[in-house]
């Protein structure tokens, strides 16, 4: 460990709060149709666009009309998003949009690779530069980027207006709020974006590859493609689906530990707002501030055990003969499956970031992190990435563990648990319980069906196999992770686990492993819309509810106490649901310096 | 629910168009105005011919010949030794050869596991015959780990000082340079920390190659 790491870290929380802090105020505003700086710019591509799509924007929705509007609009997308997929190679894509020809993936592949970008997901079976077209990673990928990062956002803010609402059943208008999101937060964001990450040498361009002759007479063939774009708002949707098969560890998508920091910025930027901007639609900041204080104390204490585990090194290499120490000239730790320029505190902070949200970018090799270092992102995973989390699926899953808390804070005072004003009753948790619980049980469901089963057992890589041929708790964290990563719609792998094949280059003979694309597919889908579904009900059930005001007997949800009770009842959760799977895999490799 | 399938054909539409086509065209007409050269990945010329990137790793290493000239190949992989001459990138296991740039991939080894002892055991062996004949009081314990351990894309452009330091002893005896002028260029070629405080120092191995091969001459 060294003082510039430490450093890194801390400056890292600082610069994210002050940041934070003004988007969230901005949010606020956007959300409930105030004017914000860019309104005279963007009203009116904003009204084109409600002509366009023939909705009244006034028009309030109940939660079951936004429902619908919000899985309608999903299921378009995933339906083109697959047909563009699969027709990568077909006459009507110019070659110069396809410059190698690649044929597209089989059709269990592309089933798994849409569900994953529908849902915000971004899992990847496939490597980018080895299989998808220019074309596929730009009007595919890319879009899917920014509208599924659109629509997590507008659940959240449906979330909490149903919370804050006093009259009517209504919850916004969905078709509002998505043009919103993308017009107002996403776009401009990422244009300054991509243009920074452009600046600092991430590349974007639609040349084909690359054929260098080297100094020493060999040949090295380099992947290239329209990247920036897509880098921007893979980070800032926390999409995570990387343009090339090493993601945010390849050079091209981060090149410098500056595009590190900044893209770490990116991915947290948008969960931290949606937290200040709670506070602010509540009316009272100090919701929105003792949300976040929560969400920092496990932040900074995940990010704290990865980097002290990672700057300790591996069995592994200390049974080679390496020494993990810092020395002049070289920090040590665990460098297998990191880069250089990023350093150990550079690739545990970006691993922390990426597996508390949903974002799932890596700019390390996970699956190469030491036991316990690993252990961080399946910690992060179990307590359903609420600490920050995806764009809004972090602040309505936070939501839904907040309502859980006021009615435990509620039986332990014996009082009829309120929330900001408003009586919580059996509806109310029974929908919150249900929307907490389905994420485990879809990850824990898919886990056991695929170590349980020799179809399953297949997607474990060679690497992860003893010589005995035996599987080791290496394989079963992969097969772990993968449906664990997938229900979070994460996205982030122990890459090992594979679910396509491909023996020759540019797809031709290529086949997916049927079992892990669609257990992951589904998988994916599952964990995705039906909280979407719960934490919708749960806004419907609280908006229109009277409002009294606060007394002697009320529990506040905006101090320190409540904070650390919210705390206790995420760790609570998540330890129960997840501990002794966790102690198969990764814990027992951490406590141990056993080689297998 | 009709009201939601028109709207949401042509929303899915109109956002492909939007978000797919005039948003990363936009994005590209920017970049390659205002930043060509890194935009098309800092392509780095010799002599009018392309030999790399800036900022991918590349494998310095010499095709090894077989009897009738060819070089040897094995499963249509180049068999190469590492050059003398140059320094070397970090271990890279991508398929087809090392730092095979149109194919980024982890490693995936283990924390715990053999392999990856194996894989690291095999490495520090390959280092110690390289350079220990140019720096006699080497021994395991004082190599780097980045020098050993494969990076996280298997295409780092950047090896740590305290292996390029290594390295020089092999370098500057093979050009017949003083060590004190190769650990210069070293120097030269070592990026800072961004902004002082983030990320690791290393040293771009294509540059530094290239400024010796400028100072020395090229293949000899």
């Amino acid at each position: 460990m060294t003082f510039s790491g430490w450093l890194t870290i801390i400056l890292f929380a600082v610069v994210l709060t002050a940041l934070a802090l003004p988007l969230g105020r901005y949010m606020a505003r956007v959300y409930t149709g105030q004017r914000v700086l860019l309104t005279p710019i963007l009203g009116g591509p904003e009204r084109f666009l409600y002509k366009l799509l023939r909705v009244d924007p006034e028009r309030e929705q109940e939660w079951k009309a936004y429902a619908k509007s919000l899985i309608v609009f999903s299921l378009a997308g995933w339906l083109l998003l697959y047909v563009i997929l699969r027709t990568q190679n077909a006459f009507f894509v110019p070659h110069a949009l396809n410059p190698l020809g690649y044929h597209s993936a089989p059709w269990n592949v592309t089933f798994n690779t849409t569900s994953s970008f529908l849902t915000n997901t971004n899992w990847q079976y496939y490597g980018g530069e080895m299989t998808m077209s220019y074309l596929s990673q730009m009007i595919g990928l890319t879009v899917q980027n920014w509208l599924s990062a659109g629509v997590g956002i507008v659940v959240a803010v449906a979330l909490v207006r149903g919370i804050v609402s006093r009259s009517g059943k209504g919850i916004g208008n969905f078709w509002q709020d998505l043009v919103r999101t993308i017009l107002y937060v996403l776009a401009p964001i990422s244009a300054v974006g991509a243009l920074v990450l452009v600046s600092q040498g991430v590349i974007d361009n639609f040349t084909s590859y690359l054929t260098a002759h080297t100094v020493t007479g060999l040949t090295q063939s380099i992947a290239m493609g329209p990247v920036a774009s897509q880098e921007v708002i893979k980070e800032l949707g926390t999409n995570g689906g990387g343009f090339f098969n090493t993601n945010s560890a390849h050079p091209f998508e981060n090149p410098t530990a500056f595009t590190n920091f900044f893209e770490m910025l990116l991915v947290l930027i948008i969960p931290a707002a949606l937290v200040f901007m709670y506070g602010r639609m509540t009316g009272n900041r100090r919701q929105g501030y003792a949300i976040y204080g929560v969400m920092m104390v496990m932040f900074l204490g995940a990010v704290s055990v990865a980097y002290i585990a990672e700057a300790h090194g591996s069995p592994a290499q200390h049974a080679a003969g390496l020494h993990t120490h810092v020395i002049l000239g070289s920090t040590g730790g665990n460098m297998e499956g990191k880069e250089q320029r990023f350093g150990i505190a550079g690739s545990a902070l970006f691993d922390v970031v990426t597996t508390v949200t949903s974002c799932g970018a890596v700019n390390s090799a996970i699956e190469s992190f030491t036991g316990i270092g690993g252990a961080v992102p399946f910690a992060n995973l179990s307590a359903s990435e609420v600490i920050f989390g995806g764009t809004g699926t972090g602040l309505y899953s936070m939501l839904l563990y907040v309502l859980l808390a006021v009615f435990i804070g509620g039986l332990m005072v014996g009082r009829t648990p309120e929330w900001l004003g408003k009586k919580l009753e059996a509806r109310e948790i029974k929908l919150a319980g249900l929307g907490i619980l389905v994420t485990p049980l879809a990850a824990l469901f898919c886990t056991a069906m695929a170590t349980a089963s020799s179809a399953g057992r297949k997607s474990i890589s060679e690497v992860a196999l003893s010589k005995a041929g035996a599987n080791t708790p290496q394989g079963f964290s992969e097969t772990f992770y993968a449906y664990l990563s997938q229900a979070n719609n994460n996205g982030s792998a122990f890459a090992g686990y594979t679910g396509f094949v491909q023996p020759n280059a540019g797809n031709v003979g290529s086949h997916g492993v049927t079992f892990a694309d669609l257990l992951g597919g589904f998988d994916m889908l599952f964990a995705r819309y039906a909280p979407i579904l719960f934490a919708l009900a749960v806004a419907g059930a609280l908006a229109g509810k009277r409002v009294t005001p606060a007394g002697l007997g009320t529990m506040r949800t905006d101090n320190t106490t409540f904070a650390i009770l919210l705390i206790g009842v995420v760790v609570l959760v998540g330890a129960l649901t997840f501990f002794p799977a966790l102690l198969l895999g990764p814990i027992v490799q951490g406590l141990t310096g056993h080689l297998y | 629910m009709r009201r939601d399938i028109v709207t949401s054909v042509i929303g899915i539409v109109v956002m492909t168009i939007l978000l797919g086509l005039v948003y990363p065209l936009a994005i590209w007409g920017v970049s390659q105005v205002a930043f060509p050269g890194n935009a098309n990945g800092q392509k780095v010329y010799v002599g009018g011919k392309l030999v790399g990137s800036r900022i991918i790793g590349q494998s310095f290493a010499t095709p090894v010949l077989e009897k009738n000239g060819k070089p040897k190949e094995v499963k249509g992989v180049v068999v190469t030794e590492a050059d003398p001459r140059y320094f070397q990138s970090r271990p890279s296991v991508t398929e087809g050869g090392a730092d095979n740039a149109a194919a980024s991939t982890f490693s995936n080894r283990g924390p715990n596991s053999v392999k990856t002892k194996e894989a690291d055991e095999e490495n520090i062996k390959a280092y110690l015959e390289m350079e220990k004949p140019y720096d006699p009081s080497l021994t395991s314990a004082q190599i780097p780990v980045d020098a050993v351990n494969t990076s996280a894309s298997n295409l780092d452009p950047e090896i740590s000082q305290a292996d390029a330091w290594i390295q020089a002893h092999r370098v500057a005896a093979k050009r017949q340079l003083a060590l004190s002028v190769v650990d210069g260029l070293i120097a030269k070629y070592t990026s800072g920390r961004a902004l002082g405080f983030s990320g690791e120092e290393g040293v771009n191995v294509l540059e530094l190659n290239l400024a010796l091969d400028r100072l020395t001459g090229g293949k000899g």
